[in-house]
């Protein structure tokens, strides 16, 4: 068990005052930048970066991963008390968080929500403590085929999930990958859809778009409904920490599935965007609690918590191993490494191992310290829902109005921002799903350019997709699952229509 | 929470007063900055641009060289257009400084954007970025001479080179590698960051790269990716090893092993066009003190840089040059925009 020594090597490391005070402070700036739309852990780990260039290399990246911990942690906070996801991974924390908030159980979502990212951090660190060298070979099995099949899963594992018409999932779908290919495709190299405006240079940033759509949308919604929060009148107990906690041990099927989940899109790098969205897709397919998804079930805030934190956190290991990035977030602190003058790749493990465990342990008592304090906030994160809605709501617009201004220091997306308000009402009011939406707006492009890449490497052969087992299984799963709401009805449809031919 | 809250909005608004600042018609200067200096990087976070601009900033606050903060920004819209359009649209902000890569040229060139060098005031050449040609390890190839023959002998686009973004370096680079094939052509595959391009090649979804040295280092120390030459015009200074056998010395370049090609990529500093020489002599003496600093030094060798240094009018006149001749590798290739 050498890698078990190792370890404790690490946390002799890791463990030492100053340490644990620099988690402190990471995690409490990581849950401000992931409460705040818009400003997005890539972001805050990128602004702080040079701060620590003075700092020892394993004393920097404490500092750096814990603010990434506390944005995976404040992602939810926003996304379940107002709708307004503060990280792409949190937008399918919304679907069932935001319903809880309403039901008056925000607290439970919270500490549901909570529970369920440590528990994907630690399961996904127990694998990079344990399989590092093995995972980091599988990864690099992954070309363009193989994405573009597991982003067709990502997709597939959503078709059908929409409470209403299958085709309006699909309108909305198609209406999302419209958006997400506006600006530079990659391909090519060439701007199209600009229409000669510099403003369009950029595309429809998906940032811009879920405040917009999630965040300003519900505001109107509320508004409509008569000016206040639904749940606000809820009472605080203290005991919401307990409560959640006694339910979620039958949801043990649903978090070894997120888990799961998460790290393979950690680690391929699909990210913790998709990760949240397909752990979601698959809990509301298996789970017997699925149907009342959307309606506030706890399981629907654990599954997509417990995939995007599991893939927040695996991505860290092919940045380590193999030096390319898993997310922004990690493409951040790939720069931070090679600054400090370490030299991510299959040597770091060898060369600099009081860094690597030093790191991998302080993953460990980061997420613990970061669940603590988190769950102590969360009757006061609770208590927000109190204060009227006429103090809070221009509070929230004038916020989502600077996240939106921050993603690229442009006021144009500040009205896209307003403009995407409307669009999200009226999707309200219509009974179209979001979410199709900015799921294709998410991946839309990057699946886009890896069918492309495959198309290029098979000059234009499509069965390259089933060239070999893994991309073929992976392929055969996502088609399975996309005419699996098909194939439902036709089952239904041929049973009930069984009785009905006998019975002519 | 309240209390929370209100200090994010402070935070925040001091960031936007920051920006708005920054926008709002310059006042005549002297010899040094009034408000914070803008660094745009018109490429992502990330990349090679990207970590030399965080860099640079992360010095400048260390040793204390300028009394103003220096702000980073990431404007990577439309392959770095919107970045460079915003510096030709704030030609009279002199607290505005851009970091370039090739798609300085390229991307004018190759998406129709409104934008040349010409619409900024070049201010020093930091360093020129060395590009490689990589295989496997485990490909049968063991310099530059025999993978052209092996290009030469197989099927057209038999063989994938794989390359960050399209119509950029790397793939102009690979163009003017096919001039020397015998009218083979590979299949460029373009991914959209250089870490991702060195993996693929290690997984062998690619048949070889032009990756910067800093991209594939780490899989050449690891044995899984091999050197076969350097397109510059004398091998590397570096004689430091860098893996048990090699340094970047060792690595030949591509003329001696029978590809006559040559290519680097401009790292280098431009500020807005009306700025007055004074302005443009304290960006170069920041350049400068950056420059002088140990970190510098220790960062060129990691990423083995072509140390470069230029300004005034020799680097005004490398970046016509190069302008120039990304032009004709440009129009060779069938880069240029359709309008």
């Amino acid at each position: 068990m050498d890698e078990l020594n190792a370890l404790f090597g690490g946390f002799a490391v890791a463990l030492s005052a100053y340490h644990i005070m620099l988690m402190v402070i990471g995690i409490t700036l990581g849950v401000v930048i992931g409460v705040l739309p818009g400003l997005g852990g890539a972001n805050g780990v990128a602004i702080l970066l040079p701060l620590t260039f003075s700092m020892p290399p394993t004393s920097a990246i404490i500092l750096l991963t814990s603010i990434y911990w506390g944005a995976l942690f404040g992602g939810a906070i926003t996304s379940i008390l107002f709708n307004i996801p503060g990280e792409p991974w949190s937008v399918a924390t919304t679907f069932d968080g935001h319903p809880m908030a309403q039901n008056g159980k925000a607290d439970e979502a919270l500490v549901g929500a909570f529970t369920a990212s440590f528990v994907g951090a630690i399961f996904a660190v127990c694998l990079i403590t344990f399989l590092a060298p093995v995972v980091a070979k599988f990864a690099l099995k992954f070309g363009p085929a193989e994405f573009f099949a597991v982003q067709f899963l990502t997709f597939a594992s959503f078709i059908g999930m929409g409470r209403g018409s299958a085709f309006k999932t699909v309108a909305s779908m198609c209406l999302g990958f419209a958006l997400a290919s506006v600006g530079l495709d990659g391909v090519t190299g060439t701007l199209r859809m600009t229409f000669g405006q510099d403003e369009l240079l950029n595309g429809f940033k998906f940032l811009v778009a879920v405040i917009g759509l999630f965040g300003v949308g519900e505001i109107l919604c509320s508004m409509e409904d008569g000016l206040k929060f639904n749940g606000a009148t809820a009472k605080l107990r203290m005991d919401a920490v307990i409560r959640t906690w006694k339910q979620l041990p039958k949801m043990w099927l649903t978090f070894l599935r997120s888990c799961i989940v998460g790290c393979w899109m950690g680690i391929t790098p699909g990210g913790a965007t998709p990760a949240s969205f397909m752990g979601y897709g698959i809990a509301k397919r298996l789970s017997k609690n699925g149907p009342n998804f959307g309606k506030g079930e706890l399981e629907g805030v654990v599954a997509p918590e417990t995939a995007a934190h599991a893939a927040g956190t695996a991505a860290l290991l092919p940045m380590l191993t193999l030096g390319i990035p898993g997310s922004p977030t990690a493409a951040v602190l790939l720069g931070g490494l090679l600054i400090w003058g370490l030299q991510p790749g299959p040597l770091l493990f060898v060369e600099q191992p009081d860094f690597v465990w030093g790191l991998i342990a302080s993953m460990y008592l980061g997420n613990v310290v970061g669940l603590v304090m988190v769950l102590t906030c969360v009757p006061a994160f609770a208590a927000i829902l109190r204060v009227p809605f006429s103090i809070i709501a221009p509070a929230i617009v004038f916020i989502c109005a600077i996240g939106a201004f921050t993603v690229n220091n442009a006021m144009f997306d500040v009205w896209m921002m307003l403009i995407f308000g409307v669009l999200g009402y009226l999707f309200n009011k219509l009974r179209y799903p979001l979410p199709p939406l900015v799921l294709a707006l998410v991946l839309g492009d990057q699946a886009e350019s890896s069918f492309r890449q495959a198309m290029l490497v098979s000059q234009g052969d499509v069965s390259i997709f089933w060239s070999n087992w893994l991309c073929g299984s992976i392929m055969t799963l996502g088609l399975v699952m996309a005419f699996w709401p098909t194939l439902q009805t036709l089952r239904a449809k041929l049973t009930s229509s069984g009785p009905v031919a006998r019975a002519a | 929470m309240i209390r929370r809250g209100v200090s994010k909005a402070r935070t925040i608004a001091a960031a936007l007063a920051a920006s708005a600042c920054l926008t709002a018609p310059a006042l005549a200067q002297g010899w040094e900055p009034t408000k914070p200096v803008t660094l745009i990087i018109p490429a992502g976070t990330g990349g090679g641009a990207d970590q030399m601009a965080r860099f640079i900033q992360g010095l400048v606050q260390k040793h204390n060289l300028m009394k103003q903060p220096l702000i980073v920004i990431n404007k990577s819209g439309g392959a770095g257009a919107e970045g460079f359009l915003e510096m030709k649209a704030s030609a009279n902000d002199p607290h505005k400084i851009a970091i370039t890569l090739s798609n300085l040229f390229t991307t004018p060139l190759g998406t129709g954007s409104p934008f040349g060098w010409k619409d900024m005031k070049p201010v020093a050449m930091l360093a020129l970025d060395q590009f490689v040609l990589w295989v496997n390890t485990e490909a049968p190839q063991k310099t530059a001479k025999d993978y052209v023959e092996a290009v030469k002998a197989g099927a057209d686009r038999q063989f994938k080179m794989g390359g960050t973004g399209s119509k950029q370096e790397d793939q102009i680079l690979t163009a003017a590698v096919e001039q020397q094939t015998g009218g083979k052509k590979f299949t460029y595959v373009p991914y959209a960051g250089g870490g991702q391009v060195a993996v693929q090649l290690v997984g062998k979804h690619v048949d070889s790269t032009v990756n910067n040295p800093i991209e594939a280092v780490a899989q050449w120390r690891a044995g899984q990716l091999r050197p076969l030459c350097i397109f510059d015009a004398k091998r590397s200074t570096y004689t430091a090893k860098v893996t048990e056998k090699e340094a970047w010395s060792d690595i030949p370049t591509c003329k001696e092993s029978g590809l006559p090609v040559e290519y680097q990529m401009l790292r280098g500093i431009f500020t807005t066009k009306n700025a007055t020489p004074a302005q443009v002599n304290f960006y170069v003496d920041l350049m400068k003190k950056v420059m002088a600093t140990p970190e510098w030094h220790e960062f060129m060798e990691k990423g083995a840089f072509n140390q470069t240094f230029m300004s005034g009018p020799d680097y005004e006149k490398w970046v016509a040059n190069a302008d120039t001749q990304h032009a004709d590798l440009m129009k060779n290739a069938g880069f240029l925009a359709t309008q």
